[in-house]
């Protein structure tokens, strides 16, 4: 990835790295850079720091703004933004132009950084209309694979069908579903430490879901949700290992699942 | 009704360890939600009626002065009374002066959310009058001297086994034998009403919507108590709010469509029934007098606010069906008269918010209720405009305010940022070398995260953060 090679900004694309995959699976982060280079993007990161979301959904307002602005100026001139993350993704798509009034240039500004913000899996179906590959993963077809739509993703970008899809194409199975995979696992952000009773029953009615569907892996996009769902599991001493649905997609062995090591 | 809101986080977490609740809730959730989604796919253009319903409220609420007082002279033009109510002392005090006479004593009482906002039946009794609820919810939890736990269905927390020890211990003085079976159980209820209904001297009932321009009230049940308790006494008083009142009959047509699919899921619920006015001169039976109180008790301030949305709201109790934390925790913990995601919403505006700071954070902002609403409200973003204001009033804690300001000085320096992320890495995997039992990937407690790793493991973070392994990366190129 030499300079004189790279094409203008406003032909690449932009990784939203997303704290969290940031800080604790870089994984993800780097299964979205090969999955988009595999399409024939080039991949740039900006230094970055946080879309805002947490401050946001704090009723942070102000503070979100600045991060906002923030954001804005770092990833305006990229062709697409995208983003491992429905949340994070949407805290763009949709919520930021809810931060500045209409008819504002700070407004049209976010209308214009949002519609060219997508969350992976909807990049690489919707957009860049990929058809990947069938992977052969010796135990693929013997795997019960569930997947967890989590909130964002699903009811403010529409995200359902095509982390699906890839996950069809990719490994060759299908995904065996939850009766709950719509209902929240819990997590919210800062919820999960401000009320972590309620939290943990809602993450136990997920589990419920998770062992109904008799799942040896647990899929998601969101990994605020899958580290809650993992973090659970693992305490409950189950089985099930839990990935980002990107991780499963790349060419290499997704390694350790969330929460354990070599 | 008194308000415990501000207890939300100890009666929730109480909530969470009573296992008849848990019971009662999870088959309540099931249920509904399933009933629901087939009642919706049923009517091919259910979109269109939500659609509907939104533009028609929205409407209403922008001239209700013009459609509150064409009801007004509506019901005046069919012989009935109309009474405004400022707040809830008032609603108690014109019920009351409505009922104060002698040869009146027992009150039958149909399902009424509103008069719940002022403890309508305490102050009638204290008043020395017998009230008797009807609906079959309402008389559980009025037998059990507590307060609805669901705003459509009041005993929705009580486990059948509940039921009978209730019935049981007030019906067998009366000679009634000890019920198990749901039947019997309905049976029993239906018998020991029956002698109410025939006794009682005033009928006061909810309504669901009133209707502008013929100047009706419908009321819509699945037991036809409200009709036993507004027909058979002399005195029907119909105690309701400003914000149900919609232009006409058309309209009615679609909001029906979309209340009994929404509420549990039928496609229209078993009693509709339209109250005009007081008994006419060639009518065989109804009451003599029909009195209406509107209620305001705050609704006209919210209509200023942009929490204007949240009156659209006809109360068919679907986001809380489909709300992970309500079906979790149950309505009690909500404090007042409203609970699950339109409780959370309207409490706070009703009550004042310090007497319910809990109420806008206890939710995960997931939007399930908003997808279900029949009126579309954005409740989870009316909720974050709840959190909004807390934070410009200075209301939150001490922990997040200075944990939000010192993450967004963090968050704007992109090189500090890098510095703390990864120092915070590179401290958690120090630690995670440090005690042998986290080398296995997870931590099983982590110092000040004791709210997640109470019940929680926490991934040990992978060796580094993914900006610098990018750097590098972008270096070897
Ligand atoms: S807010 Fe919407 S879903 Fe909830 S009770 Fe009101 S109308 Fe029904």
């Amino acid at each position: 990835m030499s300079a004189t090679a790279s094409p203008p900004k406003t032909e690449q694309v932009a990784l939203l790295v997303t704290c969290l995959s940031d800080l604790f699976r870089p994984q993800i982060a780097h299964a979205a850079v090969e999955l988009i280079e595999k399409f024939g993007y080039w991949v740039d990161v900006p230094r970055q720091t946080c879309c805002g979301q947490p401050a946001f959904n704090a009723g942070e307002k102000d503070k979100t703004r600045i991060l906002a602005e923030n954001m804005i100026s770092l990833f305006e001139s990229y062709r697409y933004v995208i983003a491992p993350s429905g949340s994070c993704a949407a805290t763009i798509k949709v919520h930021y132009p809810e931060l500045f009034s209409e008819g504002s240039p700070e407004h049209e500004q976010c209308m214009k950084l949002g519609e060219k913000t997508h969350e992976l899996s909807g990049f690489l179906v919707d957009v860049a209309k990929a058809a990947l590959e069938k992977k052969s993963l010796p135990d693929a077809r013997s795997m019960r694979i569930a997947y967890h739509d989590s909130c964002s993703g699903l009811r403010e970008l529409g995200i359902r069908s095509q982390p699906r899809k890839l996950l069809g194409d990719r490994l060759g199975v299908d995904i065996s579903e939850m009766s709950n995979s719509e209902v929240c696992c819990g997590f919210g952000g800062l919820f999960c430490v401000k009320y972590p009773e309620i939290s943990t029953r809602m993450v136990d009615n997920k589990i419920v879901g998770i062992e109904k569907a008799e799942a040896d892996v647990l899929l998601g996009g969101d990994l605020g949700c899958l580290m809650n769902i993992a973090g659970r599991l693992r305490r409950l001493g189950s089985e099930t290992r839990v990935y980002h649905y990107a991780e499963l997609l790349t060419d290499s062995d997704p390694g350790p699942a969330i929460g354990y090591q070599k | 009704m008194q308000v415990t809101s501000r207890y939300f986080r100890t009666t929730a977490r109480e909530a969470l360890l009573d296992e008849d609740l848990r019971a009662a809730m999870g088959r309540a959730e099931g249920g509904f939600i399933d009933t629901r989604k087939m009642a919706v796919e049923e009517l091919e253009n259910f979109e269109e009626y939500r659609e509907f319903a939104r533009k028609t409220k929205n409407h209403v609420l922008a001239h209700l002065d013009y459609y509150l007082t064409q009801f007004e002279s509506n019901v005046l033009a069919s012989g009935g009374q109309v009474h405004w109510a400022g707040n809830g002392e008032e609603v108690n005090r014109i019920v009351l002066d409505i009922c104060r006479r002698p040869d009146i004593r027992k009150i039958t009482k149909g399902k009424s959310m509103v008069s719940e906002e002022s403890a309508l039946n305490a102050g009638l009794e204290a008043a020395g009058f017998e009230v008797v609820e009807t609906d079959l919810g309402e008389y559980i939890i009025q037998l059990a001297r507590e307060t609805p736990s669901h705003i459509i269905a009041p005993a929705v927390h009580k486990t059948r086994q509940a039921v009978t020890d209730l019935f049981d211990e007030h019906h067998r003085e009366a000679g009634y034998s000890r019920v198990v079976e749901r039947l019997d159980i309905v049976n029993q209820a239906r018998q020991v009403l029956r002698d109410h209904f025939c006794t009682a001297d005033v009928g006061i009932t909810g309504a669901n919507f009133l209707i502008a321009d013929t100047g009706s009230i419908a009321l819509i049940t699945n037991e036809g108590n409200g009709d036993l308790t507004a027909n058979l006494p002399n005195i029907h008083v119909v105690v309701t709010s400003i914000e149900k009142v919609i232009p006409d009959m058309l309209a009615l047509g679609g909001f029906l469509r979309l209340l009994g699919r929404s509420a549990t899921g039928q496609i229209m619920s078993v009693y509709t029934t339209l109250f005009n006015g007081p008994r006419r001169i060639d009518d065989l039976d109804g009451p003599e007098e029909f009195h209406v109180v509107l209620v305001d008790s705050g609704r006209s301030e919210i209509l200023g606010t942009q929490f204007r949305d949240i009156l659209r709201c006809i109360k068919c109790g679907a986001c809380m069906n489909h709300c992970p934390v309500y079906t979790s925790v149950g309505g009690h913990a909500y404090g007042w008269v409203y609970p699950g995601p339109m409780g959370s919403v309207l409490t706070p505006l009703m009550v004042g918010q310090k007497k319910a700071p809990d109420l806008p954070y206890a939710c995960t902002l997931n939007g399930r209720c908003k997808t279900v609403c029949p009126v579309m409200i954005p409740l989870p973003d009316l909720l974050r405009e709840h959190r909004n204001n807390l934070v410009e009033m200075g209301q939150t804690g001490v922990v997040q305010r200075w944990g939000m300001w010192l993450w967004s000085i963090v968050a704007r320096k992109p090189v500090l940022y890098s510095m703390m992320t990864s120092l915070y890495v590179l401290k958690l995997n120090l630690l995670a070398r440090m005690v042998p039992a986290f080398q296995r990937g997870s931590f099983k407690y982590i110092p000040m995260m004791g709210a997640w790793t109470s019940s929680r493991d926490f991934p040990v973070p992978q060796a580094s953060t993914f900006q610098s392994q990018w750097k590098k990366r972008a270096l070897h190129d």
